[in-house]
C-alpha cells in the first residue's frame, strides 16, 4: 500500500541517495575505473530483494504461475550479477591492490 | 518485530556507502568490495525474515533453487574467466542485472492480467506502480540489449553456426531524433497505461520499445569508447534497481540503485575525461571505427631478435608499452623478465607505459603486469610517462596499435583527440605485432613505417621469448 506520506518518503531517500552517489565518487586513479564499475555493477543487483518479494507474493496469489516464474528468473539473473560481480572485482582487486602492498 | 525489519535494510545501506567509498582507492578497495558484498547478504537475509515473518507460508522451493542457481553460475562464470574476457563479463553481468529489475517490474504487473481476480491497486498507490513499473521495464530493457550488444563489441564480433561475424558500428545523425522520439512514445504508453494498466498491448510496445532504444543506443559507439558506455549502461542498471524499488516500496533498493546510478555516472564522466572526450561526443558521435578499416599499401621489412637484441644492449633507458595484443598472447610473464634482464645484464632504466584504456578496459594492463609481478611504481601514467619519451633510447610496443598511433595528433578520422603515448619521440622504437594490420580503430599506423622502427612480426609470447634468448647470448 503505498500513501502520500510513503511515496514522499521514497521520493526523499531517492534524491538523497543520488546526491550522496554523486558526492561519494571524487577522484579514482584508471587502474581502480574498471574495479568500481564491476563492484558498483554488483551493487546493482539488489533487484534480488524485489525478485525474492515478487516470487512469494506471486505464488501466494493463486493463479499467477507465470508471474511466479518471471520473478524466479529475476531471482536467478540478479544473483548472477551480484555473486558473478562481487567475484569478478574480488579477482581484479587481488591482482591491482593486493599486489601494490606487499611490493 | 516485524516494525524493526527495515533496520536489517539501513544496515545494508550503511554498507554499500562505505563499499562504495573505499572501492575508490587502491589501498582500501578490496575491503570495500567485502563491505558491498557484506551489505547484499545482509539485505537477502532481512528480506527472507521479512517475508517469512509477513505471510507464514513460503515459496522455499523457488526462492532456494533461485539463490543457489544464480549464484554457482555467476561463481563459475566470474572464476573461469581469462583475463582479457575480463571486461565483456562485466558488461554481461550488468545487463543480467538491467533484466532481472525489468523482470520483476513485469512480474508485478503480469500478476494482475493473469489472475483478473487480484484486485487492483487503486488511487496514488496504482499510479505509482505503473509509472515505476514503466520506467523500470525502459530503464530495464535497454540496459540488457544495450549491455549484450555492448559485450559482442567489445569481443569483436560473435560466433553463429561456426561463421564469425564482425559487430557492426552504424549510427547515421538521424539516429539522434529517432532515439528521442523512441523515449517519449514510451513514456506516452506509460501515461495511457494509467488508465489501462492490463492492456497487454502497451506492455509488449513498452518492451519492445525499450529493447530496441538499448541497441539504437550503442550500435553507433566502436573502439576506444566502449568502456564509457559500459559504465554508463552500469548507472542505467542503477536507475532500474531504484525504479523498482518505488513499484514495490522498498527502501533498500532505492538508496542502493540511486547510489549505483549517480556514482555510476560520475564514474562514466571519470572514464571520458581520461580520454580527453565529453560524454555527449561519445554517445552521440559515430566513433572508432566506421566498419571501413583503412587500406594498408605500404610494407615494412622486419626485424629479427638478434637484431634488437643488440640495440637494447647499449640503451640507457627503455619504455614498454604494453597492449591488448600483450593480453592475447598471455606474454606479460615474458615481458618482465625481458624487463629484469636489460636492468641486471645492463644495467638499463626500465618503465612501463600504461595507456587509460591500453586493452579493452582501463586497468587491465595493470591487473596483468601485476600478475607478472611488476612492482606497482615501474607502472607510470600516460601524463606522467610522455615528457619523458624524448630522452628515452628504445621504446618498445607489444601488441599496442591504436594507444600509440600519431593520427590521434592529426585531429581528423576515428581516432582523432584520443590521448596517446608518445612512443614515437623515443629514439627507436621496437613494436612486436603479428601483422602491420589496423587496430580496433580501423586506421593504419604511420609509425610503423618510420625509419626508426624496428618491426618483429609474430605472436606476442613466442617474440618475447626469442628476444629474451637472443638477450642472454649477447
Amino acid at each position: 500500500m503505498i500513501t502520500e506520506a510513503s511515496l514522499i518518503a521514497n521520493l526523499t531517500l531517492f534524491m538523497l541517495a543520488i546526491f550522496l552517489g554523486f558526492e561519494l565518487i571524487t577522484k579514482v586513479p584508471a587502474t581502480l575505473h574498471t574495479p568500481l564499475m564491476s563492484g558498483a555493477n554488483a551493487i546493482s543487483g539488489i533487484s534480488v530483494v524485489g525478485a525474492l518479494l515478487g516470487a512469494n507474493v506471486a505464488y501466494q496469489g493463486g493463479e499467477t504461475l507465470v508471474s511466479g516464474l518471471l520473478a524466479f528468473v529475476a531471482i536467478v539473473l540478479a544473483m548472477i550479477n551480484v555473486v558473478g560481480g562481487f567475484a569478478v572485482t574480488n579477482r581484479m582487486l587481488n591482482m591491482i591492490a593486493g599486489k601494490k602492498r606487499r611490493a | 518485530m516485524e516494525e524493526w525489519i527495515p533496520l536489517g535494510y539501513l544496515l545494508s545501506a550503511a554498507l554499500f556507502i562505505f563499499g562504495l567509498k573505499k572501492l575508490g582507492h587502491p589501498r582500501t578497495a578490496p575491503r570495500g568490495n567485502q563491505y558491498g558484498a557484506m551489505g547484499m547478504l545482509v539485505a537477502v537475509i532481512t528480506t527472507v525474515v521479512d517475508m517469512q515473518l509477513a505471510s507464514g507460508t513460503m515459496n522455499w522451493e523457488l526462492i532456494i533453487a533461485g539463490l543457489v542457481i544464480g549464484s554457482i553460475i555467476g561463481a563459475i562464470m566470474a572464476i573461469k574467466v581469462e583475463m582479457t574476457g575480463m571486461p565483456e563479463l562485466v558488461a554481461l553481468f550488468n545487463g543480467f542485472g538491467g533484466a532481472a529489475s525489468a523482470l520483476v517490474a513485469l512480474s508485478e504487473t503480469w500478476k494482475y492480467i493473469e489472475d483478473p481476480t487480484l484486485a487492483l491497486p487503486t488511487g496514488l498507490t496504482l499510479q505509482v506502480v505503473v509509472v515505476a513499473a514503466g520506467l523500470s521495464a525502459l530503464v530495464g530493457w535497454m540496459t540488457l540489449t544495450g549491455s549484450l550488444l555492448a559485450m559482442f563489441k567489445l569481443k569483436g564480433g560473435v560466433e553463429i553456426f561456426g561463421k564469425w561475424f564482425k559487430t557492426p558500428t552504424w549510427g547515421p545523425t538521424w539516429l539522434n531524433p529517432v532515439k528521442v522520439l523512441l523515449t517519449l512514445s514510451v513514456f506516452a504508453l506509460i501515461v495511457m497505461s494509467i488508465d489501462d494498466p492490463t492492456n497487454e498491448t502497451y506492455l509488449w510496445a513498452i518492451i519492445g520499445i525499450s529493447c530496441l532504444l538499448g541497441i539504437i543506443l550503442v550500435l553507433p559507439i566502436g573502439g576506444a569508447d566502449m568502456p564509457v558506455v559500459v559504465s554508463l549502461l552500469n548507472s542505467l542498471s542503477g536507475i532500474a534497481a531504484a525504479f523498482t524499488g518505488f513499484i514495490i516500496n522498498n527502501p533498500v533498493l532505492i538508496v542502493a540503485g540511486s547510489l549505483v546510478g549517480a556514482s555510476g555516472l560520475i564514474l562514466t564522466f571519470i572514464m571520458c575525461k581520461a580520454m580527453n572526450r565529453t560524454l555527449p561526443d561519445v554517445l552521440f558521435k559515430s566513433f572508432g571505427g566506421s566498419g571501413e578499416k583503412a587500406e594498408l599499401t605500404r610494407t615494412k621489412v622486419g626485424s629479427d631478435a638478434d637484431e634488437v637484441a643488440m640495440m637494447v644492449d647499449g640503451a640507457q633507458k627503455v619504455i614498454i608499452v604494453p597492449g591488448y595484443g600483450m593480453a592475447v598472447s598471455q606474454c606479460q610473464h615474458q615481458v618482465k623478465e625481458f624487463g629484469d634482464l636489460l636492468e641486471e645484464k645492463f644495467g638499463t632504466e626500465v618503465k612501463y607505459a600504461i595507456h587509460p584504456v591500453a586493452g579493452r578496459m582501463p586497468g587491465h594492463m595493470n591487473v596483468l603486469l601485476a600478475e607478472a609481478n611488476v612492482p606497482y611504481e615501474k607502472l607510470i601514467e600516460m601524463d606522467e610517462i610522455n615528457p619523458e619519451f624524448p630522452e628515452c633510447d628504445v621504446a618498445v610496443v607489444i601488441g599496442a596499435n591504436d594507444t600509440c598511433n600519431p593520427a590521434a595528433r592529426s585531429g581528423e578520422g576515428p581516432l582523432a583527440g584520443m590521448p596517446i603515448i608518445d612512443a614515437d619521440q623515443a629514439r627507436t622504437v621496437v613494436i612486436i605485432k603479428r601483422s602491420l594490420s589496423v587496430g580496433y580503430a580501423g586506421v593504419d599506423n604511420d609509425l610503423f613505417y618510420e625509419d626508426k622502427t624496428m618491426m618483429l612480426f609474430g605472436d606476442g609470447k613466442a617474440m618475447m621469448t626469442g628476444l629474451n634468448n637472443a638477450i642472454k647470448e649477447i
